[in-house]
């Protein structure tokens, strides 16, 4: 998401700035002239700013994207590898993850993955958002803490939740078993484990729903409120008629950023169960992280394939994301 | 002023341009490729990144630097990442000159190319006992030359035996074990854990006991390896082992037995530092054999390997500082700092003479097996992978253990 967006800004900045600075200039026609004498310069100029952007995104976007395709499209051994020698095979790394067992699990994991931690993490952020725009006293401090989550850096958000979550010694089983429920196996038991990475993960994604729904909330005005109130409706009402609907371009980028964002999550899923136990937890990420580097013996092809699919799946999502931009700038 | 405002503006655009490409190009070049540079710079990595500059380790390296005239510059990789980094400087021609890997890793090393043999570089390992050489070796080439070793054992709480009346002579085989763990379970205690994560550390610790019920790795499906996954099992179910054994490390795995209410964990030479300040007494029994005597257990440790160079000319003093590094003095130091069992004999005694609980280590180190011997080399790292799956399988409960080991095989194959 990150490129697209920097590719498709500063381009509209400069159309915009230099037409109206030409147009504002204080002394028209010295500037003119200058420029109209020195168009190479400012060719070159141009140029120039536009060279650290494009090397940019060649060497750390085109480049690196351009090595995956090539990677998944080779038939690639630790000694081809170092050779350089692979064999061009078309696509039958994509046909091998195709047919491998893990395929469809890890597929389904993926979707239902996405798709629950999406739906938690906007219900849960738009709650809070409506609760703190209530300006009630405290609730900017109690809004800040709620944004410790997103502050933690993974890995220690991730390994507390596996301790957390441990079957033997962990607190969630032991508050458990002090209102008399049998403890549960968050982490080791397949019917759990990604029950446990959906939640940790829905407990990180919440501050993100929750910045983004609050500051939309502020852009409503509020006499639509106060209107509302003077006509009678109850604060369900105001809820459903005004905020839900005037927050939809927001929601519409909360959800679609959330989209990817949590498509490609590895780290939590790896650091709290790596996929397993027996598959039970991986997606596209952590099984692609699994061929090409949880092996002693690396498969880069086919971890490379397996990445290129989330790729393409994120670009779509991508695509959408821009043309409700578009819609939303339209609008 | 307009014009030469404009002009500056280009020219710092443009050096900005520059400096980009600059740092793009000394990040890409590698802080690694120092070599090209100056001859006289010897690069080593190791996996050892818990050791900092001015530990006695890296002493030890700028010691055997000065020895052999050139300047070291070492960098301390995590050891799982250490194989990967390797392969890529490989394809960039970046390799170090001395690398120091993890055992399993050397096969798949070699098969990429990027090792050369001990005919190559006049390594010697004439000294170092065959069955731990043997890691290093596939195709009959040896690959480098082992700088310590470390085996699984059972670690064993005696206090925690005690109150339940288990007298630790009792445990011979697999049925008294489990005996013992029956009865340290109705005393209240805590039986046994041990590592059976989804990782190259899960297959690690039940090859013992895969080993030592007459398995091999060729055939996983055999009754044999059935059996040795039915005890783990087993243990899981009647609760004798805790359930958090699928997600342990053998780090976790420590950490449980620490606590103090376990009777047994398998764990690592490695471990015998902390379990001297766990505050209990404990003892050390090699892993036993379905049927009675020693399971084979894998060798752990790591091989010193010089990687392939463009500049064969580098080889004569790569293999001074290896030899350095293996010799019979510093050999002794470095495995006694790693908490290692040496690779050769005489070092060896030295250690069980200056300590005498290295027994039990040492004859485990001599009863251990390397876990790409046999010739298995790459295929191994498929078939760990298969064995972690079927292991993870069935304790989980997601299949039976003929069930798991059967489409192991099926996907070995």
């Amino acid at each position: 998401m990150g490129p697209m967006k920097q590719t498709a800004h500063p381009p509209d900045h400069r159309t915009v700035r230099t037409p109206t600075g030409t147009a504002a200039a204080p002394a028209p026609p010295p500037a003119r002239a200058a420029t109209r004498r020195r168009p190479a310069s400012q060719q070159w100029a141009a140029w120039a700013f536009l060279t650290p952007v494009t090397l940019y995104l060649v060497l750390f976007y085109a480049y690196p994207l351009y090595r995956n395709i090539d990677l998944s499209l080779r038939n690639y051994t630790v000694r081809s590898f170092v050779q350089g020698d692979a064999p061009f095979t078309g696509l039958e790394n994509y046909g091998k993850i195709l047919d491998d067992p893990t395929f469809a699990p890890a597929l389904l994991h993926t979707v239902v993955f996405t798709a629950v931690c999406l739906v938690f993490q906007y219900a849960i952020g738009l709650a809070l958002a409506v609760f703190f725009h209530q300006h009630f006293r405290l609730s900017a401090t109690l809004r800040a803490l709620f944004l410790v989550p997103w502050l933690l850096p993974l890995i220690v958000s991730a390994s507390t939740w596996s301790w957390m979550l441990n079957s033997d010694s962990g607190i969630v089983n032991a508050l458990l078993s002090t209102v008399g429920v049998d403890p549960v196996n968050w982490l080791t038991s397949p019917s759990w484990s990604l029950t446990s990475v959906i939640i940790a993960n829905i407990w990180i994604g919440v501050p993100f729903n929750l910045v983004v729904l609050h500051s939309g909330l502020q852009s409503i005005p509020a006499s639509l409120y106060e209107a509302a109130a003077l006509d009678g409706a109850n604060s369900w009402q105001r809820f459903w008629r005004i905020t839900f609907p005037l927050l939809r371009p927001v929601s519409a980028i909360t959800l679609l950023l959330g989209l990817v964002y949590t498509l490609k999550v590895f780290d939590i899923i790896w650091i709290m169960t790596k996929g397993g136990p027996a598959d039970s937890s991986t997606t596209f990420a952590t099984w692609s992280y699994q061929l090409g580097f949880g092996n002693l013996l690396p498969a880069f092809g086919p971890g490379a394939a397996v990445g290129n699919l989330l790729v393409v799946a994120a670009l779509v999502f991508g695509l959408v994301y821009i043309r409700v931009q578009r819609k939303q700038a339209l609008s | 002023m307009h014009s030469s405002s404009r002009r500056l503006l280009a020219t710092v655009a443009l050096s900005t341009v520059v400096a980009v490409v600059g740092t793009a190009c000394s990040s890409g070049a590698g802080s690694t490729d120092a070599k090209d540079a100056d001859s006289g710079t010897y690069t080593v990595w190791d996996p050892y990144p818990q050791f900092a500059k001015g530990s006695a380790w890296t002493k030890l390296l700028d010691k055997c630097g000065t020895q052999a005239g050139v300047k070291i510059k070492r960098t301390g990789f995590d050891t799982s990442d250490l194989a990967n980094k390797t392969l890529l400087a490989a394809q960039q021609g970046n390799s170090p000159d001395v690398l120091i890997v993890d055992n399993p890793v050397v096969s798949t090393l070699a098969e990429a190319g990027v090792l050369t043999t001990t005919d190559d570089n006049k390594l010697d390992t004439s000294k170092v006992d065959p069955n731990l050489l043997a890691a290093g070796q596939s195709g009959g080439k040896t690959y480098g030359t082992p700088i310590g070793a470390n085996t699984l054992a059972l670690y064993y709480n005696k206090e925690v035996l005690k109150e339940a009346g288990v007298d630790i002579a009792s445990v011979k085989d697999w049925k008294s074990l489990t005996a013992a763990l029956a009865k340290v379970e109705k005393a209240g205690k805590k039986g046994i854990t041990f590592s059976a994560i989804g990782t190259e550390e899960g297959s690690f610790q039940f090859l013992p006991w895969f080993w030592g019920s007459g398995a091999q790795l060729t055939e996983l499906d055999s009754d044999k390896a059935v059996s040795a996954l039915s005890l783990w099992q087993d243990w899981l179910k009647k609760g004798y082992a805790p359930n958090s054994v699928i997600n342990n490390t053998q780090t976790t795995s420590w950490q449980e037995f620490a606590g103090g209410d376990y009777a047994f964990a398998e764990n690592g030479t490695w471990q015998l530092a902390n379990a001297e300040k766990a505050g209990f007494e404990y003892g050390v029994l090699p892993i036993p054999g379905s049927d009675g005597g020693n399971a084979a257990a894998p060798t752990g440790g790591e091989f010193v390997t010089l990687p392939v160079q463009d500049d064969t000319g580098r080889y004569t003093t790569s293999q001074k500082l290896a030899t350095c590094l293996t010799s019979t003095q510093n050999l002794y130091d470095t495995d006694t700092t790693l908490s290692y069992v040496a690779p050769t004999t005489e070092v060896q005694n030295k250690q069980v003479a200056a300590n005498a609980d290295l027994k039990a280590w040492v004859d485990a180190v001599k009863a251990a097996r390397g876990r790409t011997s046999d010739d298995l080399g790459t295929k191994y790292p498929k078939i760990s992978e298969q064995l972690w799956k079927a292991v993870q399988s069935a304790l989980s409960g997601s299949k039976s253990p003929e069930d798991a080991l059967t489409s192991a095989q099926a996907a070995v194959k």
